[in-house]
């Protein structure tokens, strides 16, 4: 039996946030009018089931008891309201005598703790057991989000992470520090407040933080899933130096899509300037800047190339990844908010840049074309039909819906055994899109420098290889073979290792002479970047552009050579990343806005 | 949304004839320029060459041939109804000018898109000598409008039922050794016709343009669908083109990038019959 010095008491006043310790959901609960907070178990007592209310704070000892329950007489059981299990571990001596005594989780110092109660009714004692190796080593794990199965998502093209469970946000958002000098805020490229919004989410303030984020960045249930958080705010995490760091990107895709399911509050109209910019390209760059100047004031018109809004969010990132629907309700977003979207406009066809100031009185210009222009290798074989640019291939089977072929009338390339070339997201993404269309079997991903190069995502690396991808690393292709009737049979590979770094710092891959083999296929996708399209500069050539033909702009204001022009995303940086496309705007806008209200 | 004001059905209804209503294409495309066109939801994109354009009332026109799913959805679109999605204006312009005696070849719903030019060049001051064909009688179009731009007008059908008898590469070599001064040729239809016409514009030399007809999605050099290799170098049709110099272009390749879909455009038929 133990006596009353184990146990450490928490400090008084302090709001617990608890947990089943069986299935780890949430006990807090809000009273729906009031907007305080309680913790909720289940209580047996004399064969009587009910629930057992307590406050979370620990100076306030009001209970609500839903059964009847003399002063003084103790519970047979306490337990979770939603797994049933039993919390009772013990009868231990508390301050009063020896009662039962439930166990259950609070978090606290980014930790899990087991939290005990007394189960006799007046009782008032609970507490957490002494700071020994008992507690210190619970730690609250990162939290992962349910995934589809490997084995079934390949079938299907639904999302394959379904997103952390309300419970999980709570704890995840108790494994941060809430730091001093929070260095995560540095590692986002538009620097949203991260320990604010995580803040807000242990409030369980989900609106609050939602809002928190929007301040900074207007795609949240977009970045979420597709921003490279390893590499930005992840890697930046102070906790990342001890244990794995917080999942900023899963909470902030969690509370983006907790607001989606709530409904959007839509801002009331600001006054109007009476000034018109025009946006090209409706990518995330674009999007970013028509919801920027909108609340500058400013009409906005937007022109996109194709029949669909949303540049490669629509085009390219595929439906498993990024559900066209979270696309659609942020331009459904926009448009209520009164940006004009002008679809099936290919600027520098239908209109020069020239014309959008001359005929149609605009008075500033936002290039976000994006780098949509596929290259290839040169090397023999390429133009066989049977091989296809990423661009392509996503295109057809993701914007022109061709995996519900022929429900969707556009035609779906086949193959049975599928090579993709290239080591991105884009690669990834066609990999992963091949091996969920009927028909194939076997698909293998050619990768010229090593594993840790790939530019790709972990996340989607790590799924690839789950989905049972074959990567053929430090490789490259030579050339595509077809058989007699000019279809492709299969790709002659070389063998690489790697040499000096080049001007990238990145370790240059040399081929290895007499290594070639071949990798039977009868379906090519070549995803090995791209550049910029031409078409845009139609009637506008005199606009200053790099040696690889992007934009040149002022890198603090995105101002391009052309008075009243500016350019940002992917058209200036060449592919990069949605947020960075997206901050580009923000900064671009800013400068549009100082412009405009001078003019 | 684009309505369609006129439709008229020819050669058997299997051509059909459009006026659309687009203004702002109208008043920006040349000849030899396209557009493409989505008939709807969940329909696919494909390239239709803008056959003439009406500035004043803000219209183009469109010829296409009901050969697929697309098409048959778009001959089923009646006055007034509205066809999803026309981007254009897409491709580079012809390039014309007056070469002095031009021989234009035009076959089946290429003829069409040859009468565009063909105005054009009459226009400029050349001397004209078109040749038309088609498999029989009743799928010669506008042979009356060729009439009326060309200095001398030949046709021809594969069964001999209207006109000579044969192909329209016959009468064009007729034409060049007969002729010592054609300076141009230019050529328009299906590939095989194209590719065959090319063949005898080599001997003698003589320059050919033709435009050629690839596989294409979004029109706008982001995808490489329509690839080419014209000269030994890879070229996108949709915006390189789709009018090349034909000695130049590799046309066993285009052929086989032709079939690349034919099991999957069979499939669509069939599932839009059942
Ligand atoms: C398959 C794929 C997967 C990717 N995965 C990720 C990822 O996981 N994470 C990440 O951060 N980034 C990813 N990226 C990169 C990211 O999508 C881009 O960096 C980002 O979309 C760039 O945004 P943007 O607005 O500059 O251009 P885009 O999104 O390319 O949008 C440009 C738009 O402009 C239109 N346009 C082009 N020319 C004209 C014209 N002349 N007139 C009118 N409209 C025109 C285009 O049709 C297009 O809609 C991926 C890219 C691809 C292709
Ligand atoms: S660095 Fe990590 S632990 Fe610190 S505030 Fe940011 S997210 Fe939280
Ligand atoms: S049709 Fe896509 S590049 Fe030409």
């Amino acid at each position: 039996m133990n006596s009353i010095t184990d146990f450490k008491y928490i400090k008084y006043g302090s709001k617990l946030q608890t947990y089943c310790p069986n299935c780890h959901r949430g006990l807090n609960k809000k009273y729906p009018q009031k907007g305080t907070e309680f913790v909720e178990v289940g209580i047996e007592y004399s064969g009587n089931k009910g629930k057992l209310k307590l406050s979370p704070y620990l100076n306030i000892f009001d209970v609500e008891l839903t059964i009847d329950m003399p002063e003084g007489t103790t519970a047979e059981d306490i337990f979770c309201p939603y797994c049933s299990q039993s919390f009772i571990v013990d009868t231990r001596k508390c301050e009063l005598g020896d009662h039962k005594i439930a166990k259950i989780y609070v978090s606290a110092y980014s930790r899990l703790l087991p939290f005990y109660i007394c189960a006799q009714k007046g009782c008032t004692w609970h507490g957490l057991e002494k700071e020994d190796e008992g507690w210190l080593k619970i730690r609250i794990p990162r939290q992962k989000m349910t995934e589809q199965d490997p084995y079934m998502r390949i079938m299907n093209f639904d999302e394959v992470p379904l997103g952390l469970r309300m419970e999980q946000a709570a704890l995840e958002a108790y494994r941060c520090m809430q730091c001093q000098k929070p260095m995560c805020i540095e590692g986002c490229p538009v620097n949203i407040d991260i320990k604010e919004f995580i803040g807000c989410i242990r409030e369980n303030d989900m609106i609050g933080a939602i809002r928190k984020i929007k301040e900074t960045n207007s795609l949240p249930a977009i970045c979420g899933r597709v921003c490279p958080q390893e590499i930005q705010c992840e890697a930046k995490c102070i906790l990342g130096r001890s244990e794995e760091p917080v999942a900023i990107g899963n909470l902030e895709r969690f509370v983006a899509d907790y607001e989606r399911a709530m409904g959007v509050h839509i801002p009331p109209k600001c006054p109007r300037t009476g000034k018109k910019v025009a946006v090209i390209g409706s990518g995330p760059s674009g999007l970013t800047m028509a919801s920027e100047m909108l609340k500058c004031g400013h009409d906005v018109v937007v022109y996109e190339a194709l029949h669909e809004l949303g540049g490669v969010l629509v085009y390219g990132i595929p439906e498993f990844r990024l559900p066209k629907e979270i696309v659609r309700q942020e331009i459904d977003y926009l448009k209520k908010l009164g940006v004009v979207f002008k679809t099936n406009h290919v600027i520098g066809k239908i209109y020069t840049v020239k014309e959008l100031f001359e005929e149609l009185n605009f008075n500033a210009v936002y290039i976000a074309t994006g780098a949509g222009l596929p290259k290839f290798m040169g090397i023999p074989g390429e133009n066989a039909p049977g091989v296809f640019s990423a661009n392509e291939y996503l295109t057809r089977m993701n914007l022109m819906k061709a995996y519900m072929f022929p429900r969707y009338d556009t035609p779906n390339p086949r193959g049975r055994r599928v090579s993709v070339v290239g080591g991105g997201n884009v690669a990834m993404d066609c990999a992963r899109t091949a091996l969920r269309s009927p028909g194939t079997e076997k698909v293998s991903l050619v990768y010229r420098r090593s594993r840790d190069e790939m530019p790709a995502r972990k996340e989607e690396i790590v799924h690839a290889e789950h989905e049972g991808i074959e990567f053929h690393i430090l490789t490259n292709p030579v050339s595509i073979n077809q058989d007699k009737r000019g279809n492709v049979s299969s790709i002659t590979c070389i063998k690489m290792k790697l040499g000096e770094p080049d001007d990238s710092g990145r370790r240059k891959p040399v081929p290895i002479e007499g290594s070639e083999y071949e990798i039977g296929c009868d379906m090519v996708v070549i995803a090995i970047g791209t550049g910029p399209n031409e078409v845009l500069f139609q009637g506008t050539q005199e606009m200053k552009r790099n040696k690889w033909g992007y934009i040149e702009v002022d890198p603090s204001t995105g101002r391009t050579s052309l008075d009243g022009v500016w350019a940002g995303g992917d058209i200036v940086t060449g592919s990069a990343t949605v947020i960075l496309a997206m901050g580009a705007a923000k900064e671009a806008a800013a400068d549009i806005d100082e412009y405009l209200r001078k003019s | 949304m684009y309505p369609v004001i006129e439709k008229t059905l020819i050669a058997e209804n299997t051509i059909c004839q459009f006026t659309v209503k687009a203004p702002e294409i109208a008043r920006k495309v040349l000849p030899g320029q396209f557009v493409i066109v989505k008939a709807t939801n969940e329909g696919e994109r494909i390239p239709l060459t803008v056959a003439d354009k009406n500035t004043e009332e803000g219209t183009i026109t469109l010829i296409f041939q009901v050969i697929g799913k697309t098409t048959a959805i778009l001959r089923n679109l009646g006055i007034g109804e509205n066809i999803k999605d026309v981007v254009g204006p897409l491709g580079k312009p012809t390039h014309l000018e007056n070469f002095g005696t031009v021989v234009c070849v035009g076959g089946g719903t290429g003829i069409a898109i040859l009468h565009h030019l063909t105005k054009a060049l009459y226009e400029m001051g050349n001397e004209i000598i078109s040749i038309i064909g088609a498999r029989t009688k009743s799928l010669i179009i506008m042979e009356k409008e060729m009439g009326l731009i060309s200095h001398q007008l030949l046709v021809c059908t594969d069964d001999g039922s209207y006109g000579t008898r044969g192909f329209v590469t016959d009468l064009l070599k007729d034409v060049i050794s007969k002729r010592q001064d054609v300076k141009q040729i230019v050529a328009i239809g299906p590939t095989p016709m194209m590719r065959a016409c090319v063949e005898t514009a080599k001997n003698p030399y003589i320059p050919i343009l033709v435009s050629l007809n690839p596989i294409m999605l979004d029109g706008t050099g982001m995808c490489g669908v329509c690839r080419c290799t014209v000269g030994g170098k890879t070229k996108f049709a949709c915006v390189d083109g789709p009018d090349f110099d034909g000695h130049e272009v590799d046309f066993d390749e285009l052929d086989k990038r032709l079939r690349m879909y034919l099991i999957q455009e069979r499939e669509s038929l069939l599932s839009s019959i059942k």
